[in-house]
């Protein structure tokens, strides 16, 4: 072996640097990897499902059947014969049914929603359109916009399931689930128990102070 | 001489020369230190069996070794908590980065989340645990000092806000950095996992961490049998032993197989998104490009995955 140890050297530090510089391309190669966008494949994807809201037909009287539930009666059985109240926005007035509703929502009135044209259990768009129950999305959507615009790119509203449609369903609240329509602003909550931490509070606070 | 020769038996023996007596006490020496090196392995408890302590790191394990040891964890899980459970091994997808934003103009501070985290994620019932700290701040500034974590009064309060902090699966995570032993790193997905089996502790993640995202087993976690969530991972909600760090995995037994995280499931007003981050498409990316979003102590370098965001 005539190799001086100068070009050992010379051997050995081209080596580590090759070495280096193929770590460096794999690590570049990892990253773009990871940056390339998913492939838009064509699996099925699974429903995004809104729980729908509560139909409206009847309401309860203060009658109770056998079982003890109220007995009830449909919207028709008064509206339909009875003229509507154009400007009344508040159960003051009413000296029969609908007593113990309460109705804070802005400076609404029951006929900016509720169609009076209709059979009452339809609704009413700003349009004079009128539309179903189950599309009552549309008459929120009219004020709250953002919100709506919100909703519909995910940022708005509870929901469960999946977060990968490809698979898995997804369950998606209504407005209505989480804002009464008559009273929609957010009601306090009770928190749920706190952390138990092994040192409390007012101990730390003891020590820093 | 023969006097001198009996009072020194040992070194003075015709038979014992210099050589052999180093040989003999360096023989001893040796079997000594080896007799305390193995010590361990005889002082071991029921809690740290020979199996246990034999067992290679997550890495390197195969899938074979995989499946003794998770049956192992599952007879140990049955034996002291009486619950039948399934340990699973999900992996990172293909092309998923997971990010999550939260809605501060949204959030209420119920702490729903930090609830369904506590039972999603087998916690400590005793310690009411949990990867989720809410904290209550005053309006106009995110100042922790001011920050008051343990609040009890219906919510929200005025003039308060609500900021819940869990772990933020940073790109730059201190945490792994501090581990002297490699027990916990950064996944594909962008998960930080912790191997319980094979973390000693030491709590230096704990202490490199800018959120006090990662907790401490300070006691063998105590949990009802029938509370017990019997849908486990190796790496993220399995029953931890004691003496252990552990931390927010954003639910990897769930969201890799595409379901939500468990405290956006529980979140009542909607105020948090979840999604993959490489998809244009999703919630999360609409989020970051069209909301003001932040995210916690920027200037530090970590790079969160976790992002918070107003309402105009």
């Amino acid at each position: 072996m005539n190799v001086s140890a100068g070009k050992m050297l010379f051997i050995v530090g081209l080596f580590s640097i090759s070495a280096f510089a193929v770590q460096m391309f794999a690590s570049v190669e990892n990253s773009e990897e990871i940056a390339i966008h998913p492939k838009a494949d064509d699996a099925p994807l699974f429903p995004v499902k809104i729980n729908p809201a509560n139909q409206l037909a009847e309401i309860p009287t203060d009658r109770k059947d056998a079982n003890g539930n109220p007995v009830l009666v449909s919207c028709q059985s008064c509206h339909g014969v009875r003229n509507p109240n154009p400007k009344n926005g508040s159960t003051g007035p009413l000296v029969s049914f609908h007593q113990d509703l309460s109705f804070v929502h802005g400076k609404l009135v029951c006929i900016s929603c509720h169609n009076p044209e209709g059979s009452y259990s339809d609704f009413r768009l700003a349009s004079g359109e009128s539309i179903k129950p189950e599309d009552v999305m549309q008459l929120c959507a009219q004020c709250h916009g953002p919100q709506f615009r919100d909703y519909q790119h995910g940022s708005h509203g509870g929901m469960t399931g999946h977060w990968d449609l490809r698979k898995g369903m997804r369950q998606r609240n209504h407005c209505v689930n989480c804002h009464d329509p008559h009273k929609p602003a957010f009601p306090l909550f009770r928190p749920a128990a706190g952390p138990n931490d092994r040192f409390p509070p007012h101990h730390t606070k003891e020590t820093h102070e | 001489m023969s006097d001198s020769k009996a009072s020194l038996p040992i070194i003075d023996h015709p038979e014992v020369n210099r050589r052999r007596f180093l040989k003999t006490a360096g023989a001893t020496l040796g079997l000594a230190a080896w007799a305390a090196a193995m010590k361990p392995l005889l002082e071991l408890t029921p809690e740290v069996n020979a199996d246990e302590f034999l067992q290679k790191h997550y890495r390197e394990l195969t899938p074979e070794q995989k499946t003794v040891v998770f049956k192992r964890l599952e007879e140990e899980t049955k034996e002291e908590y009486n619950a039948d459970v399934t340990i699973s091994d999900p992996q990172p997808m293909d092309n998923v980065l997971f990010g999550y934003a939260l809605n501060l103009s949204a959030c209420i501070g119920c702490r729903k989340c930090a609830e369904a985290c506590h039972i999603e994620n087998n916690h400590d019932r005793a310690s009411n645990n949990s990867y989720i700290r809410v904290f209550e701040m005053d309006m106009g500034g995110i100042d922790f000092e001011k920050g008051n974590a343990n609040y009890d009064h219906p919510v929200p309060a005025p003039g308060k806000y609500y900021m819940p902090v869990q772990c933020q699966q940073c790109e730059n995570a201190p945490c792994v950095t501090a581990c002297p032993i490699e027990a916990t790193w950064k996944e594909k997905d962008g998960i930080v996992v912790v191997d319980y089996n094979w973390c000693i502790g030491c709590r230096y993640c704990e202490a490199a961490c800018p959120y006090h995202a990662r907790r401490f087993n300070w006691e063998k976690p105590e949990i009802p049998a029938e509370e017990v969530n019997p849908n486990q991972s190796y790496l993220s909600n399995r029953i931890r032993p004691q003496g252990v760090m552990e931390k927010c995995t954003f639910c990897l037994h769930r969201t890799r197989e595409g379901r939500l995280p468990a405290c956006l499931e529980a979140c009542p007003t909607g105020a948090r998104v979840f999604g993959n981050l490489l998809d244009p498409d999703s919630e999360i990316r609409w989020v970051i490009e069209n909301k003001r979003t932040f995210v916690l102590k920027e200037e530090l370098g970590t790079r969160p995955r976790f992002f918070y965001y107003f309402d105009e």
